[in-house]
């Protein structure tokens, strides 16, 4: 390939008024393309096109609309569990719809919801147009991995409609009880749950493979790692550590269909169950406890890892301000990463295991908390002396540091063990990770959504429903989880399906549960109107002029804005910088974006990147 | 590039990321499709070390003691039990299909279509022949009162984690004998000399295809050493 033709340096440099006169094209050399342009698969029907799509950017859509539908069920499950805990002895609730909903609440907003929607949704959309790819590496194999994962989510919505109903074992769906006559859905809603699972293992490691690749062999020309944004660095390091953090969970729920479908006895001591003594012996739940979790806390950074990357970007778009510290950045992201899979058991302290256990995990708890701290400083001094624009994106981001800082403190509790033991299984903890792991990222996402809405529909969303949507949210979601820290700190156990007066119970906890009720309702109508607003600005949404944000990342930069098939037309881009060109000295904009080459912008202080 | 900027490159452990982080590509000249075949490996990889360690944990927890696996595990030969004789017979044959594996891929690359097929064709019935007496061992299990629940020498655990883990792997083998099959027709048909298009894929045929299903299949084989080790000889 020729590169001659785009170095017509005398027409454009006089972009800045004092340029040298000459300079030699060599300045806006990239290295030469390394692999051929990549063939891009080209639909023929309605059906390949909008239903079987093999364009990373409608299976991102895909992904978000199916993952946020499931969540939707997610909410409405939340609702009628507080309702039942505002009026204990009201009957609203039979006890074990309230384990079942308890549980599918979890499952959904955990794996379903998040993991799906960041992974999956952002995941798809973004990694091929930031990285200046056509589409993912292997097309094919990604529109398999989200069909894998709408056929999960049949699966676990099916358990509704089983004998029993859905399983009520819990999200952590601990052995012996998740199978064991007592519990909801014992045999039949437990087991699906475990195929849901499984598939949905199955279809996103088809997805990882895609996210991985394209991320590490099929960047632009000149777009080093170095230069990705922060989003997709989150969004890479979270899909390496789903790819091996779900073994754990996919070989622990198949051990547990096992036992529960042949009668093995993997995770199955001996009991006596309604007064029988049952045919297993021998087996360990402290082994699917550790399978779990080994999955679990790796879990909690998947979804926590793109929120970090995502909102380093919002942050600096929405201040005009380069971000603090993007090699610590970094580094602080794949070493969480690392680091997330040497502290599971801080989730069993009180499994009964060895005292010198229990302090080595504290002692990694806490080192993991390091580097998550330096995060949050880069954050506010990206912030400090930035043009803040009060945009949406930014109030939802100015939203996650404080709510994520919030949670990260009660982690910093619970991650000793002395601190743990009594505040376990309490709502402190509920507090601790509705914080960091529910509001926190549902916070990015919503920022991401309004920040990226444009590049999807060419429209804006509409600002003043989104800042009622931000602040009712904001405000809202204090109102309901400050007051569960205090209700930890008393005492009151959680998973309980009603909370009555008793003389082990405070009294200020029953008044409690009825605020938080009315907060979560008040919370949850808000959402509607967020829903209203994401679908109704499609069509009547005010149009939006190519990149809106005067962002620099490359999805902003394609020729047309919706992008089309295969992203960049005609020629690829070729990358000259980092994405966080903000308010440079010298320059004549603003901003500078990833593309734009150096002999246009003479005279601007840039970095070096 | 002159060498001056060469020297200005970081050296020692500071040029591992450089390396990584440079321009366009990670891994240098690595087709994507075998860097991801790498990854997928990988994380494979913490399946199989998964289920081997929870089989450490079960063995090592059972109330009742592990059955005698050197007498569980020999085949009469002849009227006199020979331990380990049968997976002897099967490990050395999946060994074997390794080889032939690695040399249709050397055979592929020198564009030697009929040699490359032959040896794609040997690998397939390799991998046949080792499932079928894995077949052959369970059914003898199965015979013996061995039950994945059950068994008539100790510890129930005993057949949980055999049938799950080699089932695991068989499942594995099996997989590999299918895509070697249909290689092996691509091979004669000529797809990869021709760049014929994947029936489902719609890609282009290359001969790095051959490598990356050896990948997979030396891979499954390194795993079965593992499993011969925990399971025949502990
Ligand atoms: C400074 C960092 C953090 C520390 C030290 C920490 C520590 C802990 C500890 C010790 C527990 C167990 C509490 C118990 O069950 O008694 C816990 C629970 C939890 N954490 Fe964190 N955490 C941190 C950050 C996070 C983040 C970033 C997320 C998610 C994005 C998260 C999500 C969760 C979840 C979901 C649970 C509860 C799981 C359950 O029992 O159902 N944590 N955390
Ligand atoms: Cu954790």
């Amino acid at each position: 390939m020729s590169d001659e033709n785009d170095h017509k340096l005398e027409a454009k440099s006089d972009y800045v008024a004092d340029a040298p006169s000459v300079s030699t094209p060599d300045i806006d050399a990239v290295p030469e393309a390394e692999l051929p342009d990549q063939e891009l698969y080209h639909s023929h029907s309605w059906w390949t096109t909008y239903v079987f799509s093999q364009d990373a950017k409608y299976i991102g859509i895909q992904y978000a609309l199916t993952a946020i539908g499931t969540g939707l069920l997610g909410l409405v499950l939340s609702w009628l569990m507080r309702i039942q805990l505002a009026f204990p002895g009201l009957g609203w609730l039979e006890p074990s719809s309230y384990y079942q909903f308890v549980t599918m609440h979890g499952m959904i907003m955990v794996v379903y919801l998040l993991t799906a929607l960041f992974l999956g949704g952002f995941g798809n959309l973004l990694i091929p147009l930031m990285c200046g790819a056509r589409d993912m590496a292997f097309p094919y194999v990604n529109m398999l991995s989200y069909w894998a994962f709408v056929v999960a989510v049949l699966v676990l919505l099916a358990s509704f409609f089983v004998p029993g109903g859905p399983t009520g074992a819990g999200w952590t769906l601990y052995p012996p009880q998740a199978i064991t006559a007592g519990t909801p859905g014992y045999n039949g809603g437990i087991i699906l749950m475990l195929i849901s699972l499984i598939l949905f293992v199955a279809g996103f490691t088809m997805g990882g493979l895609n996210y991985i690749i394209t991320v590490l062999q099929l960047r632009a020309r000149g777009m080093t790692l170095m230069r990705m944004p922060l989003t997709i660095w989150g969004i890479f390091t979270a899909t390496v550590l789903a790819m091996f953090a779900f073994p754990a969970l996919l070989v622990g729920c198949l051990m547990m269909t096992l036992d529960s479908l042949l009668g093995t006895s993997f995770f199955m001591p001996a009991m006596v169950s309604l007064g029988e003594t049952l045919t297993h012996e021998g087996g360990s739940p402290i082994l699917f406890q550790h399978l779990f979790w080994f999955f679990g806390h790796p879990e909690v950074y998947i979804v926590a890892l793109p929120a970090f990357g995502i909102v380093s970007d919002l942050l600096s778009v929405h201040s005009r301000k380069t971000i603090f510290g993007y090699r610590m950045m970094v580094w602080a992201i794949v070493g969480i990463g690392a680091l997330s899979f040497f502290v599971w058991a801080h989730h069993m302290y009180v499994s009964g295991m060895n005292p010198w256990f229990g302090f080595f995990f504290a002692t990694t708890t806490l080192i993991i908390a390091v580097p998550t701290a330096i995060k949050v400083y880069n954050w506010i001094l990206t912030l400090w002396r930035g043009n803040i624009q009060l945009s949406l994106p930014m109030l939802f981001s100015l939203g996650f540091i404080v709510t994520f800082l919030n949670g990260g403190l009660t982690g910093l509790f619970l991650g000793n063990v002395t601190v743990d033991v009594p505040l376990s299984d309490t709502y402190f903890v509920v507090a601790h990770f509705h914080m960091v792991m529910g509001i926190a990222p549902i916070l990015v996402i919503f920022g991401a959504i309004y920040h990226w809405y444009p590049l999807i529909t060419g429209r804006m969303m509409d600002e003043t429903l989104g800042k009622i949507h931000f602040w009712i949210t904001f405000l809202g979601s204090y109102a309901i989880y400050f007051p569960m820290h205090y209700q930890g700190f008393v005492g009151v156990p959680r998973r309980y399906f009603e909370i009555y007066d008793s003389p082990y119970i405070d009294t200020s906890t029953l008044l409690l549960n009825k605020f938080i009720t009315i907060a979560v309702l008040i919370v949850g109508a808000a959402q509607l109107l967020f829903l209203y607003n994401l679908f109704a600005s499609a069509r009547l949404g005010k149009k939006s002029e190519k990149n809106p944000w005067k962002a620099n990342s490359l999805e902003w930069q394609t020729p047309q804005m919706p992008p089309e098939h295969g992203n960049w037309g005609k020629e690829l881009p070729k990358v000259y910088r980092w994405p966080y060109d903000f308010s440079v000295p010298g320059a004549k904009e603003d901003y500078i974006p990833q593309n734009q080459p150096p002999s246009e912008i003479i005279g601007a202080k840039v970095e070096k990147t | 590039m002159s060498d001056s900027s060469l020297d200005n490159l970081p050296k020692g452990w500071k040029s591992v990321p450089n390396d990584l982080g440079s321009d366009q590509t990670a891994f240098k000249g690595v087709q994507w499709g075998k860097a991801m075949m790498w990854i997928f490996l990988l994380s494979d990889t913490f399946i199989f070390s998964c289920f081997l360690i929870s089989y450490m944990k079960g063995r090592g927890s059972t109330v009742v003691d592990w059955p005698n696996t050197s007498h569980v595990f020999s085949l009469d030969f002849m009227g006199v039990p020979v331990p380990l004789l049968l997976i002897a017979i099967m490990t050395f044959v999946l060994i074997t299909s390794s080889g032939t594996m690695a040399l249709a891929v050397k055979y592929g690359y020198e564009k030697n279509r009929k040699m490359c097929g032959h040896l794609i064709l040997a690998t397939a019935i390799g991998g046949l022949i080792f499932v079928g007496m894995q077949a052959f061992e369970w059914s003898k299990l199965i015979h013996e009162g061995v039950r994945p629940w059950s068994n008539p020498f100790g510890a129930g655990q005993f057949g949980s984690y055999f049938f799950m883990i080699t089932g695991f792997h068989g499942t594995h083998v099996s997989i590999g004998v299918i895509f070697l099959f249909i290689f092996a027709r691509k091979v004669y048909r000529g797809d990869f000399d021709t760049g014929r298009r994947g029936f489902f894929t719609t890609m282009k045929s290359d001969y790095v295809s051959i490598e990356i299903l050896g990948l997979y299949w030396h891979f499954v084989d390194l795993v079965w050493v593992f499993i011969f080790a925990f399971f025949y000889l502990w």
